[in-house]
């Protein structure tokens, strides 16, 4: 197991490798730069700032400095926040987008893998039309949409939770979380009910019924195992993106977290945030694509003995 | 009385386009210590009948139309879903077909092995694991405390046969229903299987159900035998009754229609031409759970050898039989022959020219000389071409048809395998498996192929269907003088079609002969633990 952990962090490498080379490089190919404002700014000012900031060195040279300082877990100062490294800002934004981020996928989690079961015990009745229809618009409406509309419900019409804010007030927790939560949770009820049904038509679930066991025992001891494999699949990426945080949710409920940065960043032409945040994410997205893969061996005694180096 | 008494029970399949009436009006009762077996090709309704009896198909489409099932004179097909399950989990097992996706591949053997009596007896798990080492150890499982502990994925298809039985026997229960089980099985094998489910139900006196498309498995187990067709019963009577004197004419057909006797031998086989000279052939595959720093000798120590020094020639016109059991390498060696697994060693001769170390673009004009039919004629078809397409495809592609000429030549090999002509714009799916071979077979000739490998050609397929598909065979050979390499683990089948034979066994030939003088005295000690392990008619002298 430990073997296996460790070749596919070595593969890891490369991955971010490429990623970052080619943000690096299309960053700088994208017209504008940072310093680029309405007021032409002197040029001995500019020189300067360029100086400062080693955009003055040929593009390669930036290149190798920059996957240098990465190395030591640098991801150097930002462009337009003067004085605040990267890591300083992305530090100060992860705590809530990450508590947002573990708040939403307990909520998609619980939600998701309860109604995608409940559907596949009797498929094409109401008991699966129902939660899956619901899953549907759930995928289709954006959360731009979805949290404007829990405020108006719950916020101001009901008047049972604060409508804005993070760890401000008692509950402002809940319309976020649910606001993020809710595509995931609609994403996993379709892929557990998936699974599930897959699962529940096999010949083993048959022998189990033959020996007569009650029907909880069937589905959460025989059949739950394997129909949630393509929902831990899933969780790798979704846990990722949950964890990085969401512009749209963050500016809706006001919360400090990281989701701003991405976007503002992007406006701003501001290289080494947009490196930072990206690298940040991609890197996110490895490790938990791991962890997801390492899971899903662990569930499945066939592939444990794989990595084992067993036959 | 009857342990189990059925009286007119109707299973009926409401689908899209009607209904089926899969069980029709079918009766039989079953004794304890008795065997009834329930004979019948696929689709007869022989599976379907018994798992109504444990409320085991599908509800809906399915449903009982009517009839009574009296077990101990209570009728299970009225009783509760929680009777049901008490008595599923105390009186009644089933042992269904195949052991490879029967068993749950997420939990131990002995986790599945002691449910019954955790779920049903109260059981604490410490004495249930005695128990199931117990009973481990009664179907001949070796090691059992350690076998306790592994997933099914670590047992062998005959392993995890036995603990499918072991789970049916561990609640003691008065009924098991067996449902081909041992199909799936090489003939070794199933002759254990079958000798040990024979010793446990004199040793428990249980009643047991044997369902079953093979008659001589029958013969073998059953005290009394049903023969069904589709949903309905066609003969009933004791075993030795109906073997040496079948009155209706479906079960004379059934029984003629197993592969007995002997192929004539054809007497113009000219000795001095072999079509086919293989030189000691390897086919090696790395075993990829060797770490990759091992060293270099173990890496060559662990490879799977499936094909391990195999020699043989084919005469011009001559049939050769290659059998084995499952992993014995005869699929591989026919797939190496022909450029389709990769080779090892060896040399191949075909027709005087060394092929060995050809490229594709030298073999293209000998592919079309070289054909192959392969097991599943579900599988090996494209279901999204008509069968013009799949037999116009070869022709055109080698440049054996033009445009013009086409139809009239698919229209010709549809006549040669048999299919009407009518079915022309037909796709693979509103065929029986039967025809599909057919297809199959029209298009492994329809380039006038000299060579062809047929790789388990009819073990997909009812006995009466397998024996129309033989002599299908047997004239195409006669008619286009084909030479052929015919791999099987039927030994019947193998001997009715094939002049000489070829032993194979883990990757080595074991031994080969001509078909009869290896079946009057096999020399080699596998070969004879195999032909003894063919079941035949107790009666019959088969």
């Amino acid at each position: 197991m430990l073997k296996f952990f460790f070749t596919r962090l070595l593969q890891a490498i490369p991955v971010l490798l490429v990623v970052i080379t080619v943000t690096f490089f299309l960053v700088r190919l994208a017209p504008g730069g940072p310093f680029d404002a309405e007021k032409a700014v002197p040029p001995e000012v500019l020189k300067a700032l360029e100086a400062n900031y080693r955009l003055d060195l040929p593009v390669w040279q930036q290149y190798t400095s920059y996957v240098g300082d990465l190395v030591t877990g640098d991801f150097g100062p930002s462009f337009r926040y003067p004085g605040r490294s990267v890591n300083e800002l992305i530090m100060a934004g992860l705590p809530a987008s990450a508590e947002l981020g573990l708040y939403a996928l307990l909520v998609a989690l619980v939600i998701g893998t309860l109604a995608g079961i409940i559907a596949s015990l009797r498929p094409n009745t109401a008991q699966d039309y129902i939660p899956m229809s619901t899953a549907m618009i759930g995928i289709c409406m954006p959360s731009f949409l979805l949290g404007p509309l829990l405020v108006l419900v719950f916020g101001i019409w009901l008047d049972w939770l604060p409508i804005s804010g993070w760890g401000d007030m008692p509950g402002d927790k809940i319309l976020p979380s649910i606001t993020m939560g809710a595509g995931y949770a609609a994403y996993i009820a379709r892929l557990s009910r998936g699974g599930m049904l897959e699962v529940l038509s096999q010949d083993y679930i048959r022998t189990a019924r033959a020996k007569g066991l009650p029907e909880r025992v069937i589905i959460f001891k025989h059949a739950l195992r394997g129909g949630l494999i393509p929902v831990i699949a899933f969780l790798g990426p979704a846990f990722a993106g949950l964890l990085s945080g969401s512009f749209v949710v963050e500016t809706i409920f006001q919360i400090p977290g990281l989701g701003r940065f991405f976007v503002q960043a992007a406006f701003n032409r501001d290289y080494t945030m947009i490196m930072g945040t990206t690298v940040f994410f991609a890197f996110l997205i490895v490790l938990f694509n791991l962890l997801s893969d390492v899971i899903a061996v662990w569930i499945n005694p066939r592939l444990r003995h794989q990595a084992q180096g067993g036959h | 009385m009857a342990l189990l008494k059925v009286t007119n029970l109707k299973v009926w399949f409401h689908t899209r386009n009607g209904v089926v009436k899969a069980v029709d009006d079918v009766s039989f009762s079953v004794d304890a210590g008795q065997t009834l077996g329930i004979v019948g090709e696929s689709g007869s309704g022989k599976s379907v009948c018994c798992y109504s009896l444990v409320d085991l198909i599908p509800k809906p489409p399915g449903k009982i139309e009517g009839g009574t099932a009296l077990f101990n004179g209570e009728d299970l097909l009225t009783c509760s879903a929680q009777r049901m399950g008490e008595i599923r989990g105390n009186d009644i097992a089933v042992i269904f077909q195949d052991p490879m996706t029967c068993l749950n591949p997420y939990l131990t053997v002995g986790e599945q092995l002691i449910e019954p009596l955790l779920y049903h007896r109260g059981i604490k798990r410490p004495e249930a694991r005695l128990q199931a080492i117990d009973i481990l150890n009664e179907v001949g499982i070796t090691n059992p405390e350690r076998r306790f502990n592994s997933y099914p994925h670590e047992l062998s298809g005959g392993m995890r046969q036995r603990v499918m039985i072991a789970m049916a026997l561990i609640a003691e229960p008065k009924l098991i229903i067996c449902d081909e089980p041992t199909t799936a099985l090489d003939v070794t094998i199933q002759a254990q299987i079958l000798k040990l489910l024979r010793e446990l139900q004199q040793k428990r006196q249980v009643a047991v159900i044997f369902i079953t498309h093979d008659l001589a498995v029958v013969s073998e187990v059953a005290n009394d035998v049903l023969v069904m067709k589709n949903g309905k019963v066609v003969e009933r009577g004791t075993t030795a009754e109906l073997f040496a004197n079948p009155k209706e004419e479906y079960t004379q057909k059934l029984i003629a229609a197993i592969p007995s006797g002997v192929k004539p031998l054809t007497e113009s086989v000219p000795k001095a031409t072999p079509l086919l000279e293989v030189n000691h052939l390897r086919t090696w595959f790395r075993d990829y759970s060797v770490g990759l720093f091992s060293s270099a000798a173990l890496k060559l120590e662990r490879n799977i050898k499936a094909v391990d020094d195999v020699s043989l020639t084919i005469q011009r016109r001559e049939i050769l039989g290659v059998v084995g059991e499952s992993g014995s390498g005869k699929s591989t060696l026919g797939r190496a022959i022909l450029g389709l697994a990769p080779r090892t060693a060896g040399q191949i001769i075909y027709d005087g020219q060394d092929i060995t170390q050809y490229s594709a673009r030298q073999m293209k004009p000998l592919r079309r000389k070289m054909q192959m039919i392969f097991q599943d004629p579900y599988a090996s078809l494209n279901p999204r071409m008509t069968i013009f397409e799949t037999l116009a495809e070869p022709l055109l592609v080698h440049g054996l048809a033009n445009r013009k000429t086409v139809t009239a030549q698919v229209l010709e090999l549809m006549d040669d395998v048999g299919l009407a002509r009518a079915y022309i714009r037909k796709y693979p799916h509103e065929f029986s498996g039967g025809q599909r071979q057919r297809i199959a077979i029209g298009r492994a000739i329809a380039t006038k192929p000299e060579f062809i490998v047929a790789d388990e050609p009819v073990s997909a397929l009812d006995v009466t269907i397998q024996a129309q598909i033989l002599d299908l065979i047997l004239e195409l050979v006669n008619k286009h003088n084909l030479t052929m390499m015919f791999i099987s683990h039927d030994l019947g089948v193998v001997r009715y079609i094939a002049d000489r034979v070829l032993v194979l066994h883990r990757g080595k030939v074991e031994e080969q002969g001509i078909t009869e003088e290896l079946w009057a005295a096999p020399q080699a000690d596998y070969t004879k633990k195999l032909l003894g392990a063919i079941p035949r008619f107790a009666n019959a002298g088969m």
